[in-house]
């Protein structure tokens, strides 16, 4: 145990600090998840230049080209948090590694440029109605003509679908093969004819996820990334990449600082809600289980800097990270009284009705990207060798 | 930037962990216990030759040297084992006490004989900490007077570290007169709890704690990690316990481990023991590194893990059926280390709030 920084990432650590101080204010505001503005594709470019953007991604790919450094990308991270600037992206972090591992260069070329300068944004077309949990299930066909794939079928939960230029997509194109290897990965423009996108609206009233249908939807068959019925294995590529993107444990204690800054301005009956035991031991409870996943995520850190497996404390991310943050939002909530179920553009707001909003949405993240009871199973059966449920048919 | 155990840290664990399977398996353990625990001299001559007991006595004095992150790693190893060893007081509070308020003269005395294993160190502070019936010590002109309950390791101290109700430490001989012993009978058999009754017993303070409180907090600060990182050990065990009983026990034709009911239980018990372990580095690191956090830290570690742990041990328990209950099996041995570790030197509610004074919350 050593939580100093060597003496080069102490003054990388001011670099970034003095290029937020110098550059910060010219940061956009609002989601990174929309048709990129004028403003979000400076901002990108500028942080790419500087290589606090995109910074693995070779430069001739449109990235930055620096050798990695997870320390430094972890300070990039950081300073951004802290600051509170919106950091820059690399491209779709789902997307981008998957190409630069399994695409060709023609992909690689055409692709992941535009894509990391923020030009060309993706969606996800995996989950369908029918094939959710049990994803490998899933049935949207598609039927080689001449040189072009032909595509039927549906897709859901498909986020931004309603403003991304591109999809990635898995879709079934061996029909007799073993569930596993009857897909293929392919890449095409939302504009293609034949795409409809229904928005679907949730329960927080926006509609961050789409229905995508395709009817006849022809894609050419170069489209393809990885080799036909392979798509599982590259589609696996990108899910570990989601996986470690949900439940950062940077958001949960900036998310804690904010209920705590709460509890001290918020009052009942003319008492501070953190001179209120019963409050403030719900708190404090919150308190040790975000630090406890904040120093599993610098264990993980560090596993990672020295190549070691980082083993449990990385399965179990997922699970714990997202549990923290709705538990957050139901603890803010009911700190809040009958000012808890207040919402919209309502008078008496705190905080814009950020926990409310925040209380719904997660209830979607703790479901989306693999929901609780996968992750359980995957803990159980990937990370502690518990057998798989037995199959329906061998179980007679 | 490195969050991991060092080499030398990981041959601790696994040299005392090698030490306990040989010196104190189960079955003579139940022995010990069953015997009601009094000889146990062999088994602590044997810990203390290793040199864990003078773990946190600067080599100068006869000890290693090393932190309280090496002492936890340690206790995590004897929680694991359900270790019959007085480890806390003797060899954490107690030199941390006399390092921290002791006379040089004192420091120079006592904390080899610790080191050596040639005497044993009792801890009585839990009236400092919430005080019941009444008890406490109180210093007069003849010398201490008062009742100390719960002190730590009491029964088979030579010496007692007591703290007097304005927070100053004395050193008190166990066989010096005016001083009488009851053990309590615990939950817990593998360690020993004596309630101290003081007759104007003559007091030798540790000078540094008179008019200061800071001594004893640090010393209830690092016996709070102890306990934290037993309940770790402890708890991990039964964790081991479980998914092996749940890829081994057998019912409808399957093991149990294969059904999502049960594979979930010890899922959970992953997901909440796992990032424990970092937050028991983080916080016995902090003692020595990050100072300004270590009171809040220490309090954190306490009362999480004795909410994990709690959880853990009755989940793990569950696991295991009918079996889980019985003496036979013999898990309840780790279950009551568990349930020890979280009343002693503060339960969860109360630790919890010292976490908030720690902050300036209040």
């Amino acid at each position: 145990m050593d939580l100093s920084y060597s003496p080069e990432h102490e003054s990388f650590r001011n670099e970034v600090r003095a290029f937020l101080a110098a550059n910060g204010d010219a940061a956009p505001t609002g989601t990174i998840y929309r048709t990129q503005t004028k403003e979000d594709l400076a901002w990108q470019k500028l942080l790419i230049e500087h290589g606090y953007a995109a910074r693995t991604i070779p430069k001739e790919y449109g990235g930055y080209g620096a050798e990695t450094d997870i320390l430094k990308s972890y300070i990039i991270a950081d300073e951004f948090a802290r600051q509170r600037v919106r950091p820059g992206h690399s491209g779709d972090f789902r997307l981008v590694p998957t190409l630069l591992e399994l695409g060709t260069e023609e992909q690689k070329q055409q692709y992941i440029a535009p894509t990391v300068s923020g030009e060309m944004t993706w969606c996800q077309g995996y989950s369908e109605p029918g094939a959710g949990s049990d994803l490998a299930s899933l049935s949207t066909k598609a039927v080689v003509d001449g040189d072009d794939f032909v595509i039927n079928g549906q897709k859901i939960w498909t986020s931004g679908a309603h403003y991304a230029d591109m999809i990635f997509c898995l879709v079934r194109t061996e029909p007799d093969a073993p569930k596993h290897q009857g897909i293929s990965y392919l890449l095409f423009p939302m504009s293609t004819p034949g795409i409809e996108i229904r928005p679907l609206v949730n329960m927080t009233g926006d509609a961050t996820f789409s229905e995508v249908f395709f009817t006849d939807v022809r894609v050419p068959t170069s489209q393809i990334v990885g080799a036909r019925g392979e798509g599982w294995f590259v589609a696996n590529a990108t899910l570990k990449h989601e996986r470690g993107g949900l439940g950062d444990p940077n958001q949960a204690e900036e998310r804690f600082h904010s209920i705590l800054e709460l509890m001290k301005e918020e009052k009942i009956d003319g008492v501070r809600l953190i001179d209120q035991p019963i409050y403030r031991d719900r708190l404090l409870k919150l308190q040790a289980r975000i630090l406890s996943m904040k120093f599993n995520g610098m264990r993980i850190l560090s596993s990672s800097i020295k190549g070691d497996d980082p083993g449990l404390a990385a399965w179990v991310v997922k699970l714990q990270g997202c549990e923290l943050n709705h538990q957050m939002a139901a603890m803010a909530i009911d700190i809040l009284g009958e000012i808890g179920i207040l919402y919209d553009d309502s008078p008496h707001l705190r905080d814009g009705g950020f926990w409310q909003y925040s209380y719904m949405l997660d209830l979607g993240l703790i479901i989306g990207g693999g929901t609780a009871q996968i992750q359980k199973n995957m803990i159980g059966e990937r990370a502690l060798g518990l057998p798989k449920e037995p199959k329906p048919s061998e179980s007679v | 930037m490195d969050f991991s155990l060092n080499e030398e840290q990981h041959m601790l664990q696994e040299s005392i962990s090698r030490l306990l399977a040989t010196e104190c398996p189960l079955s003579d353990i139940r022995e010990l216990v069953n015997s009601d625990g009094n000889n146990l001299s062999e088994v602590q001559q044997k810990i203390a030759d290793s040199g864990i007991a003078g773990i946190l006595i600067p080599e100068d004095l006869g000890g290693v040297g090393l932190t309280l992150l090496d002492a936890a790693l340690i206790a995590e190893t004897l929680g694991h084992a359900v270790a019959p060893v007085p480890f806390i007081a003797s060899s954490v509070m107690a030199p941390i006490a006399l390092l921290e308020a002791g006379g040089d003269e004192q420091k120079e005395k006592w904390l080899p004989q610790i080191a050596s294993g040639a005497v044993v160190f009792g801890a009585g502070v839990t009236e400092q900490i919430g005080n019941r019936e009444d008890r406490g010590i109180t210093e007069n002109t003849d010398g201490l007077n008062g009742t100390a309950m719960f002190v730590l390791d009491g029964m088979s101290a030579d010496m007692l570290i007591i703290a007097d109700d304005s927070g100053c430490m004395h050193l008190v001989d166990s066989q010096a007169s005016g001083v009488s012993r009851q053990k309590l009978k615990t939950i817990d058999r593998t360690r020993s709890v004596a309630e101290v009754t003081l007759e104007g017993v003559a007091a030798e303070p540790l000078p540094g704690s008179r008019s200061n409180g800071e001594p004893l907090r640090k010393t209830v600060d690092a016996g709070r990690v102890i306990l934290a990182a037993d309940t770790l050990g402890a708890a991990q065990n039964m964790l081991d316990k479980s998914i092996a009983y749940a890829k081994e026990r057998k019912q409808f034709n399957r093991v149990i481990g294969s059904f999502q009911a049960v594979k979930h239980m010890c899922s959970e018990m992953v997901a909440e023991l796992e990032p424990c372990r970092s937050l028991v580095w983080y916080t016995a690191y902090a003692d020595a590194s990050i100072p300004d956090e270590a009171r809040m830290m220490a309090c954190h570690a306490k009362a999480h893990l004795s909410e994990v742990g709690q959880f853990v041990a009755r989940t793990a328990t569950e696991v295991h059926g009918g079996m889980g209950v019985t003496d036979l099996l013999g898990l309840h041995y780790w279950f009551k280390r568990i349930g020890f570790n979280r009343q002693l030197l503060g339960a969860p509610e109360l630790v919890r709030e010292e976490a908030a004074q720690a902050q300036g919350w209040i």
